[in-house]
């Protein structure tokens, strides 16, 4: 494997497991749940695309061709994480769950 | 409800068909059998749920929208990062976005777009497909989210649907 | 070097795992405890990957794609059941 290519899977790896932290970070310790909705649907979400975007990089100079099921399941995590932040949201306003203070506007009723 | 060898979503029939083939572990007789079955069987199933099909007039422009989306979800995610590592208490925003789409697999895409970029979480369409409840973690005004928002992903998405 | 790599990337997906297993059991409300849910499942594909990459095989894509799938599904049906009382009506 080229050294090149060693410092890319590094490099992924770090900045996938550093967001997948930060986003844990921030469900930990935000003070509302809407603020928390934001933690995971990004950065957890873009934490583990770079994991998984490493694999594929990893195994390709492993010489066992580029991998879609990675890149599949990179897809799948993108296009569910909105859906399940909104619905959660829903779910969230229906029980009239507390807003921080200081926050603009109101959620509707549901 | 089964129509005869009727695909009513070429694309999405075609879609079914590729990931199915990725799925399983190389391209072989029974996988092409097993995904045309998929491709065929799955629309008719979910044909109740689609109640108009969407109608994608300018396709050749998603791929570079999907890019402009690939790198706000990057700026993003390094802007709430960064607001969550700061430690200082965030100014969310609740925002009424008055909606210009009218299709809805278009809502979808921009309420989809919208959770996945800068600091707003897409929260609930009013039931007249009118206006978009999104929640913004850090933002100065409302007037600022909507504009971003309709410069940045609206605009391209009503000339891609139309 | 890309072994280094790898524990230091497994450490901070096991630490953030922690992080929302303590988001679970403090909630304070449901969706908060759905919400870690659903970060916990993201979590654990990150760790399946890492996994197969520390062991160099690709067997355990399959497990991830099936965490993916039921934990979507999962996360959708807790959060409807949240909103209307059951999950198909």
């Amino acid at each position: 494997m080229s050294t090149l290519a060693e410092y890319t899977i590094v490099v992924m790896l770090l900045i996938g497991g550093a967001f997948t932290l930060v986003g844990a970070i921030g469900l930990a310790r935000l003070p509302d749940f809407f603020t928390r909705l934001h933690g995971p649907t990004k950065a957890t979400t873009l934490g583990v695309g770079a994991i998984i975007l490493a694999s594929v990089v990893y195994f390709s100079f492993q010489g066992e061709g580029i991998g879609i099921t990675e890149i599949l399941i990179m897809a799948f995590l993108f296009m569910t994480a909105p859906i399940s932040a909104n619905m959660l949201a829903k779910a969230a306003m229906h029980l009239d769950v507390d807003v921080m203070e200081g926050t603009k506007g109101n959620p509707w009723e549901q | 409800m089964f129509d005869r060898l009727n695909f009513p979503q070429p694309w999405l029939s075609l879609t079914l068909f590729l990931v199915w083939q990725f799925l399983s572990n190389g391209v072989s007789g029974a996988s092409v059998v097993m995904g045309l079955l998929l491709a065929w069987l799955i629309p008719q199933l979910t044909q109740g749920f689609w109640p108009d099909r969407p109608a994608l007039t300018r396709p050749w422009r998603l791929p570079g929208y999907l890019l402009r989306v690939l790198v706000d979800i990057v700026i993003a995610s390094v802007t709430v990062a960064r607001l969550i590592l700061s430690g200082r208490p965030p100014k969310p925003v609740f925002v009424s976005y008055p909606l210009e789409l009218e299709q809805p697999m278009a809502i979808t895409i921009l309420a989809s777009t919208i959770s996945l970029t800068p600091g707003t979480v897409s929260a609930d369409v009013s039931d007249d497909q009118k206006i978009l409840l999104i929640h913004a973690l850090d933002a100065g005004s409302e007037q600022e989210v909507i504009d971003a928002i309709k410069q940045r992903y609206e605009k391209p998405l009503m000339e891609m649907f139309r | 070097m890309i072994a280094i790599a790898l524990n230091i990337t497994i450490a901070m997906v096991v630490l953030a795992a922690v992080l929302n297993v303590y988001r679970l059991f403090k909630g304070p409300d449901a969706p908060d405890r759905v919400l870690a849910l659903d970060t916990l499942y993201i979590n654990a594909i990150a760790l399946i990957i890492l996994l197969g990459i520390t062991l160099g095989t690709r067997m355990y894509l399959e497990a991830a794609i099936l965490i993916a799938v039921m934990g979507f599904v999962g996360t959708v049906a807790m959060a409807k059941y949240l909103k209307r009382g059951s999950v198909i009506e």
